[in-house]
């Protein structure tokens, strides 16, 4: 084996009285793709964090091409050539993409900027990358997933020896994931060594040369590909056998609570005649591909978009014309961004765990009943934190769905939407969202799960509607939930199969868009 | 950690203590309880527009125009109590209805700047800058580029409300230390406070919380308006008079005494009792700098400069491991 490019030895790393790293070893060989997964809190971040130049080890060392490295800065160990990719993006909404693929490193003509040769050279990149995305466009005006492949293109700009990258995919289509999986085989090729983590264990296993499994700050597994199946990586990651991640479904639903009757929703992806029911103890699924409409849909319903068309509750019709009047009928809504728009970051988890029921603290908000439902949460919840005085910000992102999960409850809604119940966040905290969705729909709530995530639809909801290109393009119920099924409703393809249970397109899918 | 959070609170109260002792041993005249009542009821008119203030900036907002609005204030004031006073008498009856047009004045002032921003969607610094200009313009207008003044039987009636009270504790020292206090529980214990911290802090989660941003919002224009005609009520019986120059620059003198106190600029956090610590602070530069010798009065503005400036560095928050 030949030397790694970058590596850990024995790297242990304290924040304050605790120790999150216990004497790592981590090697990064060129021309191989590393995997590195781990429950939420398990030290991933720190690692890379530590890779990155952004954090230093407390004991142990960097070893860049077996010397001690000499970085002690993100900038500084770019220049070595070790580039990260955040979660969160790195760019400027107001520039261009050209700009900012090469912000801090602009080409100039003597005192001038050029213009022409930065946009060629980001045009060939993103081509490079097979994305359609337009030079010139501003950031701001570009989906998530392209920012994405932004910052991909502009961390290829860099010519990393060392490329490390933070759930990747997580905001990606299916098309996008694809061509960053085509990218990822390309800078193999050159020799490139990448390090990713990623909670999609699919992902690891069709990319990974070399797993390293990492719990509690220790790691605990490592191998190399084919040594490890999915279910190898789940279990070695939480410690247990993971047998059912799914609860058993609901063997019957009450009365209707909530109906939609031909909805329109206006917006950059219209809903167009959107018909839906739920029933009392249900959880309904919805499915499509990023860009359906989905969340639309879902906004419209909870009174943040604008819509026409009839929404009842429990048989009674009812105006929605904002987040107030919603939670007044009993919906609730969990947003799919929940750091900005489902939580105060910068504020303590009592401000935001009270902050959409805080009507029923009284005039005057009574301290001791706030900490009572902290305390509440917290156990019913399981929600893990040092201390109810510290910023929603600082929770490990399972700790943040939760707090958001034990926010929303307080209102006591009948209906709960839930926007991807669970990216970004590891199997063994899937697991305990799963049975909190479960569990509101046998309380009688009515549960609404939107996910791109086929696998959690299918094994959640008791029935799925399935949107494409803003409409309601078809619906499954119990056996015919199968992935065939949602993703032929889903990519258009006419034909759904029938199987015990039932199918049904909707008529107006034909119509043009 | 907890002693830099610590210091981060109470470095202002800190700051004021200091500035409370220098005055002291610089001089003997400035523990003298008329020196003090000066300085303080001096202080309540700033004092009551940056307690408004701090809940504007809080969440996420500004309001440039308070310094004129006074002045507009003061001037329809003062003419219709003159032109009143014919009809209703010399008496107190004139000048509730007086206060009652100021207070009413500056509702409806601090609504038509929240309306604007709210509902016309116009950033505030825009409208605020705009309003500042109308109302400045206004009362030259009315005062016909000179000065109003009040009629002289009704200035004897009024002038005890600014120069009178409990001993040297004059009326608006009464009036700003109830307010401070209702507005610190405001903001502290009540939903209206907890939105507006959370308005400033992240708007689109107050609103997917169900929280009315728009009308929040609004609330805290109208309350800042309301706040500005309280201190106008304060200020008229001081002089008598308003002019194009009056309150010129109390929108400065007031936005930073809230910075001082710890409010974030940005929004978010609000700190209503730091406001007032910062009011005093601004206050006692000048006054200390009118007693003693050692630095030119004219350098007040310098130094308040300094202080601003000082005080928003040692509260910056420390940044995580970033370099």
């Amino acid at each position: 084996m030949t030397a790694p490019v970058l590596a850990l030895s024995a790297v242990t790393r304290r924040f304050g009285e605790i120790e999150v790293l216990h004497g790592v070893d981590l090697a990064l060989q060129a021309g191989e793709v590393h995997a590195l997964i781990g429950e939420n809190g398990a030290g991933k971040s720190t690692i890379m964090k530590i890779l990155g130049g952004f954090l230093q080890p407390t004991t142990g060392q960097v070893l860049l091409d077996g010397e001690p490295a000499a970085y002690r800065s993100g900038p500084a160990a770019e220049a070595a050539g070790i580039v990260v990719i955040h979660q969160e993006f790195n760019l400027v909404p107001d520039l261009s993409v050209a700009a900012n693929i090469f912000l801090g490193r602009e080409i100039t003509r003597g005192p001038r900027l050029d213009h022409k040769a930065m946009a060629d050279a980001a045009a060939a990149l993103l081509a490079r990358l097979d994305t359609p995305i337009r030079p010139g466009a501003l950031i701001r005006d570009l989906s998530v997933p392209d920012r994405q492949m932004v910052e991909i293109a502009k961390a290829l700009s860099r010519r990393a020896r060392v490329l490390i990258m933070d759930e990747p995919s997580a905001a990606l289509t299916r098309r996008e994931v694809e061509s960053l999986y085509a990218q990822v085989d390309r800078l193999r090729a050159e020799g490139v060594a990448l390090l990713f983590c990623s909670h999609r264990l699919d992902e690891v296993a069709r990319l990974a040369d070399r797993i390293t499994v990492l719990r509690d700050g220790s790691v605990v597994g490592r191998a190399v590909r084919g040594e490890m199946t999915e279910d190898g990586m789940a279990t070695a990651m939480v410690g247990r056998e993971l047998s059912d991640i799914f609860p058993a479904k609901a063997a019957s639903f009450g009365d209707e609570l909530l109906r939609v009757d031909h909805l329109n929703v206006a917006g950059a992806v219209p809903v167009r005649d959107a018909t839906l029911t739920l029933r009392h103890g249900e959880v309904l699924g919805i499915a499509g591909l990023v860009g359906s409409g989905r969340t639309e849909l879902a906004e419209a319903i909870a009174g943040l978009r604008r819509s026409d068309g009839r929404i009842s509750v429990r048989g009674a019709p009812t105006q929605i014309g904002s987040p107030a009047d919603a939670a007044r009928a009993g919906i609730a809504y969990l947003t799919e961004d929940r750091k900005e728009a489902g939580l105060l970051l910068d504020k303590p988890l009592t401000q935001n765990l009270t902050l959409a029921a805080l009507g029923s603290f009284g005039f005057r908000i009574d301290a001791a009943r706030e900490a009572a439902a902290m305390a509440d949460a917290t156990r019913d919840f399981d929600i893990r934190a040092a201390s109810p005085d510290m910023q929603a910000g600082s929770l490990s992102g399972g700790n943040q769905q939760k707090l958001l999960l034990a926010k929303t409850m307080l209102t006591e809604p009948r209906i709960v939407i839930i926007d991807e119940p669970t990216r970004g966040i590891d199997v063994g905290t899937k697991q305990q969202i799963y049975r909190f969705v479960r569990s509101l729909a046998a309380e009688g709530r009515g549960v609404i799960v939107i996910s791109s995530e086929l696998p959690e639809v299918m094994g959640l909801a008791d029935r799925v509607l399935v949107m494409r290109q803003g409409r309601i393009a078809g619906e499954v119920a119990g056996d015919a939930i199968t992935e065939e099924n949602i993703v032929r409703l889903a990519m258009g393809v006419a034909g759904g199969a029938g199987g015990a249970g039932s199918t049904r397109q909707d008529e107006t899918r034909k119509e043009p868009a | 950690m907890t002693r830099r959070i610590d210091f981060h609170l109470l470095g202002p109260l800190v700051a004021l203590i200091g500035l409370f002792i220098l005055g002291a041993l610089l001089n003997p005249a400035f523990l003298a309880p008329a020196n003090l009542s000066n300085v303080l009821a001096r202080s309540a008119f700033i004092g009551l527009i940056a307690v408004g203030m701090t809940f504007v900036i809080t969440q996420g907002g500004l309001d440039l125009s308070v310094g004129s609005m006074a002045a507009f204030l003061a001037g329809a004031m003062i003419m219709v109590m003159n032109w009143l006073a014919p009809i209703t008498g010399e008496n107190w009856s004139t000048i509730l209805i007086g206060m009652a047009a100021a207070l009413l004045g500056g509702v409806l002032a601090g609504w038509v700047n929240g309306a604007l921003v709210t509902k016309a969607r116009i950033e505030a610094f825009i409208v605020t800058l705009g309003t500042m200009g109308i109302f400045r313009s206004l009362v030259t207008w009315l005062a016909d580029g000179g000065t109003l003044s009040l009629d002289s039987g009704l200035r004897g009636l009024y002038r005890p409300v600014y120069f009178s009270g409990i001993g040297w504790i004059t009326w608006p020292i009464i009036v700003f230390a109830a307010v401070a206090i209702l507005g610190e529980w405001l903001m502290r214990h009540t939903r209206f406070g907890r939105h507006v911290e959370a308005i400033g802090s992240n708007d689109r989660v107050a609103r997917y919380s169900a929280v009315d941003v728009e009308r929040v919002r609004l609330q805290t224009y109208v309350l800042l308006g309301a706040l500005v005609g309280l201190a106008t009520i304060l200020y008229v019986p001081r002089l008598g008079s308003a002019s194009g120059s009056t309150g010129v620059l109390w929108e400065l003198e007031a936005i930073a005494a809230v910075i001082i106190g710890g409010t974030a600029l940005k929004g978010g956090r609000g700190r209503v009792w730091g406001t007032v610590v910062g009011v005093l602070i601004l206050s006692l530069i000048d006054n200390i700098l009118n007693l003693a010798d050692i630095v030119s009065p004219y350098l007040n503005g310098a130094i308040q400069g300094i202080i601003i400036v000082l005080a928003v560095v040692l509260q910056r928050e420390k940044r995580p491991a970033e370099v």
